[in-house]
């Protein structure tokens, strides 16, 4: 099995999935830091408070997590014709993955910044911090070590709802698991897939736990 | 920018540089509302070590977060240099606050800066060039003596050294006064002493006012001018330290200053005897036991050093003959000796 064409499929689908997740991951904290940040200034206890804002964006990041993914991926085809033209291939599987994302990104940033000791928080008011300059230059830097150590876990859950866009005509290492593993009973191409796949979660993970470690100043 | 020109106006005690008045904040409880303060009526002047006191959920830390707005009060006003606090908008605040310097029980630093990093964050906020806030920096970070760990990160500094980190942050920004929240309650009792007289040199050499809340008597007696006891949301006594050491007038003062282990005694008979500096050369007790040919009980005895300036108290129970203790108040009082019964402790 291990001829020219096969390797170079595998090559192809790791490439493919590896672009497709850091991608999706990348503009799934484009959208996913706004609403996490105004989660958490928009809460009782956060710096401007604001009840309506805060369960608006409450119910909409449950909302949009309820959603399964698989039939996310297929409502929003629609969506996706308009944003990349068509609705197959790698970037036509980042669309519905962003929004999927998103809001799951939303969380993983709202709970790094409610790590963030409130007292320094205040500290930064007594001295005259704006709303905007606490979120840039206290909320967020103090809580990079919390943001680094989430964004290894928002690029292996997209990693594995990538591997799902297979199904519906998406690139990458999910479609060889189908197409050659499942359809064509290929079973050493589905292990070899399944490999590639754990290695690639692997090495995301190491890769944000050194991060975190190399940037976090707390504990030296 | 230059605080540190010894040149610097010396302040004069009777202009005041914070006046409270009128301040109420009240939290909404479930069934009824809850006075935090209510009535607080304070005026804290320019040069002042201004000591407020009292015991947890009095509403010290209410009430000094009221000054620099991170509480609003619900009525009342608070003048900071003659500016109503409370009428400002957001951005004529954030001016305000750059005016008022504030430290914090648990220091409050940003953990992912260095000490010196911490330093210029408050310059930082007012656009001064990186250049000139880390000059600054290092200027503070040498004067709160911490010139050596300026690349160091909160983490690993000791309680003291943050606290000094604070103090230097705090400063940055050439505030007029230095607000303290339980500043030395999570160090031990050594760096405790350093950090006052820390304060203490910052409130001499740069004539920066501070306002200390604590709920440690210690603390006021070693650098405080001026005191306020808070007792359920209100001043229930204040002036110079001194006054309200020698005649506590309230309950609550006589509780503060005397310690612990007298509310445990006889009730009856207890009067409280103060020594200054001079009377502490003679023999004071025994020449009155001998001149009146009655014996005292010494029940209690300690001393203070106020402001620098040592005291004694003692308590004593006097005997229990009418004549005997109006002749031991005469002797008292023939002698100048502060002698005062002592009501229910």
């Amino acid at each position: 099995m291990f001829d020219e064409r096969t390797v170079g499929l595998f090559l192809q689908g790791t490439v493919d999935t590896i672009y497709v997740t850091l991608a999706s991951t990348l503009f799934a904290y484009v959208f996913g830091i706004v609403m996490g940040v105004a989660l958490v200034i928009t809460r009782k206890d956060g710096i401007r408070p604001n009840a309506l804002v805060y369960s608006v964006l409450d119910v909409f990041v449950n909302l949009t997590r309820s959603f399964p993914f698989l039939i996310l991926l297929i409502a929003v085809i629609p969506l996706t014709r308009l944003i990349v033209g068509t609705s197959i291939g790698n970037n036509a599987t980042i669309v519905p993955l962003v929004i999927s994302a998103a809001p799951f990104v939303a969380r993983l940033i709202e709970s790094s910044l409610l790590e963030v000791d409130p007292g320094v928080v205040e500290a930064a008011q007594s001295m005259g911090a704006s709303t905007w300059q606490i979120i840039r230059k206290v909320l967020l830097p103090e809580a990079k070590p919390s943001l680094i150590n989430g964004s290894a876990i928002a690029a292996t859950t997209i990693l594995g709802y990538s591997a799902m866009a297979g199904a519906v005509g998406g690139g990458g290492l999910g479609k060889l698991a189908i197409q050659y593993g499942y359809m064509r009973y290929q079973t050493d191409v589905m292990i070899v897939t399944i490999i590639l796949l754990i290695v690639i979660v692997q090495a995301f993970q190491s890769i944000g736990n050194w991060a975190t470690r190399k940037c976090d100043k707390r504990s030296r | 920018m230059n605080t540190t020109s010894p040149d610097a106006p010396p302040a004069k005690r009777d202009e005041a540089l914070i006046r409270i008045v009128d301040l109420e904040k009240r939290f909404q409880g479930k069934n009824m509302d809850v006075y935090a303060l209510r009535g607080v009526n304070l005026e804290i002047c320019r040069g002042d070590i201004f000591g407020i006191i009292g015991k947890s959920g009095a509403g010290k830390s209410t009430l000094v977060r009221c000054i620099n707005m991170l509480e609003r009060p619900t009525a009342g006003h608070v003048f900071f240099e003659d500016k109503d606090m409370c009428a400002l908008n957001d951005a004529e605040l954030r001016t305000v606050r750059r005016s008022m310097g504030m430290i914090f029980q648990q220091f409050n630093l940003l953990m992912q800066r260095t000490a010196e990093q911490n330093v210029t964050f408050p310059l930082e906020l007012v656009g001064t060039p990186p250049d000139k806030a880390r000059e600054r920096a290092r200027e503070l970070l040498d004067l709160v003596g911490l010139a050596k760990r300026m690349d160091a990160y909160p983490s690993q500094l000791s309680g003291g050294q943050k606290q000094r980190v604070a103090i230097a942050r705090a400063l940055a920004t050439n505030p007029r006064v230095l607000l303290c929240d339980e500043a030395t309650s999570a160090l031990d009792p050594a760096t405790t002493d350093s950090i006052l007289s820390l304060i203490k040199d910052i409130n001499t050499s740069l004539g920066i006012t501070a306002v200390i809340i604590t709920h440690e008597m210690s603390v006021i007696e070693k650098i405080c001018s001026q005191v306020a006891i808070l007792g359920k949301g209100s001043v229930v006594e204040s002036g110079a330290v001194e006054d309200v050491f020698f005649h506590p007038k309230t309950d609550f003062a006589r509780r503060l200053v005397l310690p612990e282990p007298l509310q445990n005694m006889p009730q009856d008979r207890l009067y409280r005897l103060i020594f200054n500096g001079r009377s502490s050369y003679e023999p004071v007790i025994a020449n009155m036991v001998l001149e009146c040919g009655c014996p005292v009980n010494i029940m209690y005895a300690d001393t203070r050093d106020l402001n620098g300036v040592a005291y004694g108290q003692m308590v004593l129970q006097l005997p229990d003959r009418k004549e005997s203790i109006e002749r031991i108040i005469a002797y008292a009082r023939a002698h100048s000796i502060m002698l005062e019964e002592m009501s229910h402790v």
